[in-house]
């Protein structure tokens, strides 16, 4: 291990481990915003800049190996102002015009510069300087008046997701993220997962779905409907929508990581198509035969009548031809605890074993 | 998967993707393998009829002709004992049968097995080099190697293929099935099968039958039930009379759908619980509304046997009741119905009143599932099945030091050729499956707005050289005939399938591959062969 002091207090290191992450490791806080755990370090916004005795200016602890012996400095008068003058320069190339302010998330470019006591009107620039939404990705909202090239997206899209959409372009004041060379995101081959909106630290990049949707009244954490992977996330929930699904960092599979579907394809929850009343065919109601061909027109009845129809039917079938003339389909998108009871119905219930799914299909 | 994906992404020296498109149906895990590659340089074998997107991270993309996957693996084992290079002391302490299953690989010279398979001599040389000198090595499929007549013998020539090289029961080895719904591990772990009890008790064998029988307080059959696909022939021959369907869409996901839509016709009575109105939901007699998973409480098992919570976030939708509830309205009401009443047993009663008391009675009838609770789950604790007990931390890796059944079994598997191939008159070759931005029959998928924004009709994958034989040109719908059925869609011309070869997928009702698909089984599994019939491809004009 590595001893070394931070602030006067002795922290540890792993050999090689940088300055940021043993100081994170010994609960001390470092500002940082191109900085993400996941991604390859970058000591591009300099937020994380310390001061270490011997040293002739301030160093980035994103990228910097701790060392033996080495004398931290965090929060020293000079590197106050330094970071103070970085806010000041990130902000005066940075608009919003307000499309997401109220979605209640922390926007990590304005939490330090409130910290550091930067100016928010008095700093921010008053014009766009480039057309907001600009990218027709239906899922993701591009806003490139909030980018603070960081460059967590381009990190995001080739370290996590492996997929090479993002890029920066230019130099200088005119420097900005791009899809590909300059082309739309599809067009670009994204595969619309959203890491990129997920690692965004100010939202220039967020989830076109949700945007103007507001603040979650809750966030649930849960695991995806779609495929077997079983990535987990948070549904974030308003007056009983879904407004919007979030990675969480903690997610035992997946961590940040979740695609298109388990991200985006949650809107089939609220749709108007959903069946909201047990509906029965209008055939069973007279008492009369079962028509051949279309069954007939449905009747919407309360639970009691469709769950007894039911279960006169499925008894009056296994009671005259048998309990295999009886089938169960349980379902792969349904619980362990639903599946046990279908399995159980089937068994114990109607006394046959012809319960299966499409594990097949 | 015998070994957890994130041991794979972690420890795997070489992989062996075959039969799995992963970064479409299974991304995330897609992402893992792509990175697998990137950041620690992990050896990637594709071995896949098409250029699917993860050739692109490939250290070699085996284009092998569809139905020749038997072949192809028993010419790389006969390349692996040519060379010597096969794990002798793993086989003669962990495996059994080796001599018959030696004696077999010996018919898969490497030339016969270009010629069948229609990959180059050097690969083979080249892949059976890299997955037998770099450990460890793990194997990943998916429906590609099960969705045949022949995919049993297809698994367990993967297993052969594994216990060859020493790689079972080791981290960053193993048989890696990557299963395809959210839980259909968990929905066969429960029993949802006609040939087991929940966790792969034998529903045939008398001790299982006597366990349940006391446990439910009624006397149970000891004949294996039908599976889906036999129960469709049945409905329609009138044997089947009545169906409960909980969240399926035959129509959409079986085979030949004009024969599931006959079968389903013949029913007397159908009940579907369901969250929308499916195509299945036009042969139903009643309809029932359930929950989506936003809704409900419980439990999913993912592909990696890893038992994960599911929790309510928005109270149902209009009057829609919770799924277990309504199974558990109906049961009740069948047993008052009365001629099957349960006697006084610790488990005959129907008086759930949460998941997690069914939970409860998992844990003391399924040994696999013993020590898994709620309470365990919302710790943090990773729990891989088996867990055999409140201690015991689950099981991320099987068959580590000791196989399940003992010893490793090699088994002797041949090469078939597939039920259906092209002929004259149906000249070229059909494979079917999903694409990234929809889901199975397309319920959910085709109901989220900027999904279909994406993709909002289905595409048939076809060749440049066919296209150009056809005439595509500007106009690119084409219309798909199989000896069962008829779909038109446009065709997105590209070199994904190679010449002879069109791919679609069952997504949209309307153009529906399994209008096409053969209805042929595997005989153990009676899985159909969803990767192959045969097909003629004209252009709509």
């Amino acid at each position: 291990m590595v001893n070394f002091t931070i602030n006067g207090q002795p922290v540890q290191a792993h050999p090689g481990q940088t300055i940021l992450e043993a100081a994170q490791e010994a609960g001390i806080t470092i500002p940082t915003l191109c900085y993400h755990k996941d991604l390859s370090p970058h000591g591009g916004c300099r937020m994380c800049i310390v001061e270490v005795a011997g040293a002739r200016g301030p160093l980035t602890s994103c990228t910097t190996p701790a060392t033996e012996g080495m004398q931290v400095v965090t929060e020293s008068p000079a590197v106050i102002e330094h970071r103070r003058m970085i806010l000041k320069l990130l902000l005066s190339a940075y608009y919003d015009r307000g499309d997401n302010k109220d979605d209640g998330r922390e926007n990590e470019l304005l939490h330090w510069a409130e910290f550091y006591g930067v100016s928010y009107s008095e700093f921010a620039a008053k014009e766009p300087r480039y057309p907001v939404n600009s990218d027709p990705n239906p899922f993701v909202w591009v806003d490139m008046n909030k980018c603070i090239l960081c460059s967590r997206c381009v990190r995001a899209c080739a370290e996590v997701q492996g997929r090479f959409v993002w890029g920066l372009e230019n130099r200088g004041f005119d420097s900005h993220v791009v899809a590909g060379s300059g082309v739309t995101m599809l067009e670009a081959r994204c595969e619309s997962c959203g890491a990129c909106v997920a690692y965004c630290p100010t939202g220039a990049l967020d989830n076109k779905m949700s945007v103007g949707a507001g603040a979650a009244e809750k966030k649930v954490t849960t695991t995806c409907t779609y495929c077997g992977v079983g990535c987990q996330f948070d549904l974030n929930v308003r007056d009983n929508h879904i407004v919007r699904v979030t990675s969480n960092p903690s997610a035992p599979v997946n961590g940040m990581r979740l695609c298109v579907k388990g991200r985006y394809g949650y809107d089939f929850v609220h749709h108007e198509e959903r069946l909201t009343e047990p509906l029965v065919r209008e055939y069973l109601l007279q008492g009369k035969e079962r028509p051949h061909g279309d069954r007939g027109p449905w009747v919407q009845v309360d639970w009691d009548t469709a769950l007894n129809l039911t279960a006169r039917k499925i008894a009056a079938a296994r009671d005259t031809f048998g309990a295999d003339s009886v089938g169960v389909l349980t379902s792969a998108k349904c619980t362990n605890e639903e599946n046990y009871v279908m399995n159980k119905f089937a068994r114990q219930v109607v006394g046959t074993n012809s319960i299966d799914h499409c594990a097949r299909l | 998967m015998t070994n957890p994906m994130d041991d794979v992404a972690a420890h795997s020296q070489a992989m062996l993707v075959i039969g799995s498109n992963t970064t479409e149906q299974h991304p995330v895990f897609g992402t893992m393998l792509r990175q697998a590659v990137l950041k620690r340089h992990a050896k990637l074998i594709v071995a896949d009829p098409r250029k699917i997107d993860l050739t692109e991270f490939a250290t070699l993309h085996l284009r092998l002709k569809p139905g020749t996957d038997i072949a192809l693996l028993n010419g790389l084992m006969y390349i692996i004992l040519e060379k010597g290079w096969e794990d002798k002391a793993y086989i003669a302490e962990r495996t059994e049968n080796f001599d018959e299953f030696k004696a077999n690989i010996m018919n898969y010279p490497p030339d016969a097995v270009s010629e069948t398979t229609g990959i180059p001599v050097e690969q083979l040389y080249e892949a059976a080099e890299i997955l037998a000198t770099t450990k460890p090595a793990s194997i990943m499929w998916a429906m590609g190697i099960t969705q045949h007549t022949v995919g049993v013998q297809n698994v367990m020539t993967c297993a052969n293929f594994q216990m060859l090289l020493g790689n079972m029961g080791v981290p960053g080895g193993g048989v890696n099935p990557l299963r395809g719904q959210n839980n259909v591990q968990g929905a066969c772990d429960m029993g949802g099968l006609p040939n087991f009890y929940p966790a792969y008790q034998w529903v045939n064998q008398e001790p299982n039958q006597k366990k349940f029988e006391a446990a439910w307080g009624v006397s149970l059959p000891a004949n294996i039930g039908m599976t889906v696909t036999e129960m469709m022939p049945a409905a329609a021959n009138g044997k089947l009379k009545a169906l409960y369907i909980l969240g399926e869409n035959p129509i959409m996901s079986d085979p030949d759908t004009n024969h599931i839509r006959h079968a389903l016709d013949t029913l007397d009575f159908m009940v579907l619980q369901e969250i929308f109105p499916s195509e299945t939901a036009e042969y139903a007699d009643v309809l029932l509304p359930g929950v989506s998973f936003a809704e409900k409480e419980g439990t999913f098992t993912n592909t990696e046997r890893r038992v994960q919570r599911v929790h309510q976030a928005i109270q149902p939708i209009g009057n829609a009741r919770q799924d277990w509830e309504i199974t558990q309205e109906i049961a009740r009401r069948v047993i008052e119905l009365g001629s099957r009443k349960p006697s006084d047993a610790p488990h005959a009663a129907w008086n759930f009143t949460s998941p997690a008391d069914i939970m409860a009675e998992i844990n003391a009838l399924a040994p696999s599932y013993a020590g898994i609770s709620y309470e365990r789950l919302d710790r943090g604790e990773r729990l891989h099945w088996p867990v055999k007990d409140a201690e015991h931390g689950g099981t991320p890796i099987l068959h580590v030091g000791k196989f399940a059944r003992g010893l490793g079994k090699f088994a002797a598997t041949v090469h078939v050729p597939p039920v259906e191939m092209p002929d004259n008159d149906y000249p070229m070759l059909l494979s079917t499956g999903r694409v990234l931005y929809h889901w199975h029959g397309g319920e959910m998928t085709r109901r989220a707005e900027g999904l279909m924004e994406v993709y909002g009709q289905s595409l048939v994958e076809l060749n440049p050289d066919d296209a150009r034989r056809l005439g595509v040109n500007g106009n690119k719908r084409v219309r798909v005939a199989s000896r069962r059925g008829v779909i038109e869609a446009e065709a997105w011309v590209t070199d994904r399938v190679p010449p002879g070869m069109v791919y679609a997928n069952f997504h949209f009702p309307e153009v529906n591959a399994n209008q096409l698909t053969i209805a042929a089984l595997d005989p153990i599994a009676k899985i159909p062969e969803y990767k192959i019939c045969a097909v003629k491809v004209e252009l709509v004009k």
